[in-house]
């Protein structure tokens, strides 16, 4: 298929740009197949760049012959482009419309993109499985490294590598893999060197309703524990959902059959509750009654700081079950590809000082959620503008990053990264000129030829300049556990600071000055 | 002292809220001044001091395993929950700060047996610090169009505002008493602000005594006088902060508001900011949600929602927005007022100062602002924060609006102020605790301090890190949103005593180090060059980009490493400045 099929128009003079907080720009527009250009041709303006993938929905208004264009993206911006011509402003807005859903992969942009950049480090290679278990071997030898999953067969959403306990063999675990949940049984998540304990991950186990057992299960799962000791298992539904899923084949492990484990079930949302609850949040804040009342009670309405809350509780309850009680935790849902993933990287973000650098960051992004198996692709298809009826959108990332941001907030010295990088991560989760995010899974991913074909994110922000942009100038490491408040008037709403750059740049002249006067000292004192 | 039925009681459980395995052992004492509970824990010396001054209701609670209960609740909206072994022990705490925290009679407040070690003469300086005069002089007046009026000089015509008032160079004497005797209280219309730029000004006064039809002439002519020392404009306008029921309500009192049609060329305009009653209920509703143990978040937004303080806060801001649009965009003059013309008046009108003129958001112009609009003009301070015993409802926290609505600016404008948060709650506790004079509305003040002159003292406590005073962004006008997303609950201030959930870093503090230890270089710097021999006997930091860091975590919470910083208590703030190490390292050298 051709883009220039779907582009009636490619072009229009004097349309005028509308963004919120910045100066109107008039110029050309340009439509390409992955973008919506607006350039006004004079230097020093900026221009737009708007990839299609990043359109969420258009809406057109007409006041005469000029007709606007309100376009919604999944980033969540709202821009205005009015576009003299009622003929011209239908072509764009059908282009668009066509361009901005298309269906096939492969015709997204990240396979087209060619970097204007020197790539020094490919990114798809700076995290692999065998890296991360180099570290873990330094630590213990309690675990090894299984090619089980080598051709995704036993578990289609995991990578091909995988850690499990040492004395659990490859066809132990194919037999577990038919008890759980996609074939998700339960691996390695984390390893905490402060006293040996693991959190791991699956996904649910299958009892159904008579209550079907898996003794290679049981021991898998057991082998993890010291002896004499009791591990806690975190369901993130709460019992009566996880009791439901019984009858469509799933369920909880019993205490008659994992007596050395307690199980404490959480109440963490899922897919459609979440999307309706971003949809409801950005409604609100958008709303232009300005009435107080009414947005306290659309925000409450939304749910979406009752989620914060709840997943941080959740995070803060396992890492506390690790550092605190010294015990091991294995942690669950359904499909054990979201809820589970966002409080086993948080966990981390908590308990693990090395998750809290930007480096340590990306790792933690794609071990716990590109390589664990969430499905981004279908996750992230649709944003809170979108007026097609949700599939299997949920802004379960972006929640996971929402409590990252309120830890950061908290913490506002212990991250390397600021806020900015949250805000990027979260941008192009939606829409990327980077095959970061692309596909569902590590199989996805390989069948797509993501690494050969397209460019990793990661290669672009481990430059020095992206570095330097992102990094939080308060930052001092801090090797301890931190643990954040959960109190709802410690969380707060994630808005977007208007002045950001004002306190950055302030904070950043403040340090400067110090350090200028520190070398003066130095100098002079050596003189 | 005679109101004191039991000077020390043992055994007393000081529990906490949130948590009760952290409840606490120990002697509770009650002093003239303080209740002071000081932990049995060996080891540490561990006292949580109360003024009585601050303490703001008692409550007797049914008995528990662990005793008897009483919570007692704070002006600084701490919150006390003691467990008292017996009985009749309980019964005497009870009913000997039921009379020290009321009470009777001016002689008995905290400032006047406050006795910091200042002799008479330093005293006096404090008083001579604040200079009203000199605000004025900085607006530019008296000049051609506004007179400083001698006519309130014995506070004949009000005694409620100040001797000295600013007036337009055409209102004479007469038309200034006739003004005053049509407007409730005299409180006559009079000269609030003055921008020098475009001549407008914003003017206060209460509402006109006009029931349903009467007229004032003099009143006229002298809303007449202040549209004329206006000369680039030809209207004016006149805002009544009441709700329009209540302004209408007040006619057949015979009070009420302007007729447009029997004033040349104003501009009505009713705000709806709701009164006393109306607030002090809300903010006791906002209290209860922040007392709830652990709340969900719907219990707080719910909560919150139903106190409705954030759409007062709102109101409060709204209007401060639409004079100060008035006064720098259109270049109009304002006259506002409510009832009496000392609460959403004093409210309304600091708020568009802080809003219009940078000076008002430095240290010394909000202390300048709040002597000006409030203290000078008559804020009935002693019974909104109910110092004395006193009709219950005539306590409003109509301060803590203001207070919070500078708060709110400076989260949309963090580079804006000189000031930090800080500042705002040692002011909102000082009003209340009264241990300086300054909110105390008696003519006693000489033998009493000033804080004014603590603050100004102590204002390294108070500085903000991110003040930008050269930024585009904080110059002039402040351009807040009003977004009701941009309102936020303030933690701050009034879950101040809850530590657990305060940002366990403070990035101002730790801006805060980093600067102090650039002065320290700084200094260093210059005495070595003054003295270069001395050179050999100063320490040098090993990493020059670690001294900061350093400072900032040697003083670490158990439990996460992180020092708690943010959760210093002001009212005792001069005895707790920790000496951070790179201090003991330079001051050895």
């Amino acid at each position: 298929m051709e883009f220039a099929e779907l582009i009636k128009t490619p072009r229009v003079d004097g349309v005028v740009l509308h963004r919120p907080f910045l100066p109107t720009v008039e110029g050309t527009l340009c439509l390409t197949g992955h973008h919506l250009i607006l350039s006004s041709r004079q230097d020093n303006t900026e221009e737009l760049w708007l990839l299609h993938s990043n359109i969420d929905s258009i809406e057109k208004r007409f006041v005469g012959s000029l007709g606007s264009i309100i376009v919604k993206c999944k980033d969540l911006r709202v821009i205005q482009l009015d576009i003299p011509g009622m003929e011209e402003c239908l072509n764009i807005a059908s282009s668009i419309e066509a361009l901005s859903t298309l269906d096939s992969v492969s015709l997204m942009y990240p396979f087209f993109y060619r970097p204007m950049f020197e790539v020094i480090e490919d990114g798809w290679n700076s995290f692999l499985p065998e890296d991360a278990f180099k570290d873990l071997e330094s630590m213990t030898d309690e675990w090894r490294l299984s090619e089980v999953n080598k051709d995704f067969s036993v578990c289609p959403s995991y990578p091909p590598l995988v850690a499990v306990p040492k004395d659990i063999d490859d066809e132990t675990l194919r037999k577990v893999a038919t008890f759980r949940h996609g074939g998700r049984f339960p691996v390695l998540s984390y390893y905490h060197k402060k006293n040996g304990m693991v959190m791991m991950r699956a996904g649910q186990p299958l009892t159904g309703t008579n209550g079907r057992r898996c003794k290679e299960d049981e021991k898998l799962i057991n082998a993890t524990l010291r002896p004499g000791k009791r591990g806690y298992i975190i369901d993130t539904r709460t019992i009566n959902v996880a009791q439901q899923a019984k009858a469509r084949g799933g369920g909880i492990e019993s205490e008659a059959n994992y007596p050395q484990w307690r199980r404490i079930h959480k109440a963490i949302e899922r897919s459609n509750v979440l999307q309706e609850s971003l949809i409801k949040l950005v409604e609100a804040c958008n709303d232009q009654s300005h009435n107080m009342d009414r947005w306290l009670s659309k925000l409450e309405a939304s749910n979406w700081q009752t989620h914060v809350k709840e997943i941080l509780t959740t995070a803060c309850l396992a890492a506390q079950c690790i550092d605190r009680e010294g015990a091991s935790v294995l942690v669950h849902g359904t499909e054990g590809t979201d809820t589970t993933l966002q409080v086993t990287s948080l966990a981390q973000i908590i308990l693990d000082p090395s998750c809290r650098t930007i480096r340590g960051f990306q790792g933690l992004v794609e071990r716990e959620w590109l390589q664990a198996g969430h499905p981004f692709q279908q996750r992230c298809a649709q944003s809170a503008y979108s007026n097609s009826k949700p599939r299997q959108e949920a802004p379960v990332f972006l929640l996971f990053l929402d409590c990252v941001w309120q830890i950061l907030r908290q913490f506002p010295c212990s991250f390397e990264f600021s806020e900015s990088y949250l805000v990027l991560l979260f941008e192009h989760a939606y829409a990327s000129q980077f095959g970061t995010f692309l596909g569902n899974s590590a199989a996805e991913r390989a069948k797509l030829s993501l690494p050969e074909k397209t460019v990793s994110l990661w290669s672009w922000v481990n430059r020095h300049q992206e570095i330097e942009r992102l990094t939080n100038p308060l930052f001092e490491a801090n090797s301890l556990v931190i643990w954040p408040s959960v109190a709802p008037q410690s969380l707060l709403l994630w808005e977007d600071s208007q002045y950001i750059d004002v306190i950055y740049i302030t904070i950043i002249i403040i340090i400067i000055i110090l350090f200028t006067i520190s070398k003066k000292y130095y100098y002079d004192i050596n003189a | 002292m005679e109101f004191i039925r039991l000077p020390k009681v043992e055994n007393v459980k000081l529990l906490d809220r949130v948590s009760p395995r952290r409840s606490r052992v120990g002697t509770l004492y009650l002093t003239a001044t303080h209740t002071i509970f000081v932990e049995n824990e060996a080891g540490v010396r561990n006292e949580t001091w109360v003024l009585h001054s601050l303490v703001c209701s008692l409550e007797k609670q049914a008995a528990t395993s662990s005793g008897y209960p009483l919570l007692i609740h704070c002006k600084n909206f701490q919150v006390l929950h003691f467990a008292i072994p017996r009985e009749q022990e309980c019964q005497d705490v009870h009913l000997s700060l039921q009379r020290l925290s009321q009470p009777e009679s001016y002689e008995e407040l905290y400032c006047f047996s406050y006795k910091p070690n200042v002799d008479d003469e330093e005293r006096q300086n404090e008083w001579d610090f604040m200079n009203l005069k000199a605000d004025y002089s900085r607006m530019g007046l008296p000049n051609a169009h506004w007179k400083l009026s001698p006519a309130n000089r014995n506070y004949k015509v009000s005694d409620t505002y100040p001797a000295d008032l600013f007036v337009p160079e055409s209102a004479t004497p007469p038309v200034i008493v006739g003004s005053s005797k049509f407007r409730s209280r005299g409180r006559f219309p009079t000269l609030s602000y003055y921008s020098k730029e475009n001549h407008a000004a914003i003017c206060r006064s209460s509402q006109p005594l006009s029931g349903f039809s009467a007229r004032c002439l003099e009143d006229e002519q002298m809303l007449e006088a202040i549209l004329r020392s206006n000369p680039c404009s030809d209207f004016m306008y006149v805002v009544d902060t009441r709700p329009k029921l209540n302004a209408i309500a007040n006619r057949a009192a015979g009070k009420g508001y302007e007729n447009e049609d029997n004033y040349s060329n104003i501009k009505f305009q009713f705000i709806g900011i709701e009164n006393i009653h109306v607030m002090r209920n809300s903010q006791q509703k906002m209290l209860e949600v922040c007392e709830l143990r652990s709340p969900s978040m719907s219990d707080f937004l719910e909560g919150l929602e139903s106190s409705g303080w954030l759409k007062h806060i709102k109101a409060v801001l709204d209007a401060g927005i639409f004079i100060t649009k008035a006064v720098a965009e259109e270049g109009v003059s304002v006259l506002v007022h409510c009832s009496d013309g000392w609460d959403r008046t004093a409210q309304v009108c600091s708020v568009a100062c802080v809003l219009l003129d940078p000076y008002y958001r430095t240290l010394q112009g909000l202390m300048v602002l709040i002597e000006k609009d409030w203290i000078s003009f008559g804020h009935k301070f002693s019974h909104r924060c109910n110092h004395l015993v006193g009709d219950p409802k005539e306590v409003s926290p109509v301060i803590d609006q203001f207070l919070e609505c500078v708060w709110q600016l400076m989260e949309q404008f963090p580079c804006a102020f000189e000031f930090n948060e800080r500042f705002l709650i040692t002011i909102h506790s000082h009003i209340y605790s009264c241990q300086y004079g300054n909110f105390i509305d008696l003519n006693l003040l000489p033998s009493t301090h000033s804080l004014w002159s603590y603050l100004w003292t102590n204002r390294t406590d108070y500085i903000n890190p991110l003040y930008r005073p050269d930024h585009s962004q904080t110059q002039g006008l402040l351009r807040p949103s009003t977004a009701p997303y941009c309102f936020k609950f303030w933690r701050g201030l009034y879950n101040r005593f809850d530590q657990g959930i305060h940002p366990r870093q403070s990035v101002e503090d730790y801006l805060r180090t980093i600067q102090e230890e650039t002065q320290q270089l700084e200094e260093q710097l210059a005495s070595h060059k003054q003295s270069p021999t001395a050179s050999g006997l100063i320490l040098l930091p090993q990493d020059l980009n670690q001294t900061s860091i350093f400072s900032l975590s040697n003083s670490s919470d158990p439990e996460s490493g992180i020092a708690d910083l943010s959760c210093r208590s002001p009212l005792s703030e001069d005895s707790t400045r920790d000496p951070d190490s790179d201090e003991a390292v330079y001051s050895a050298a």
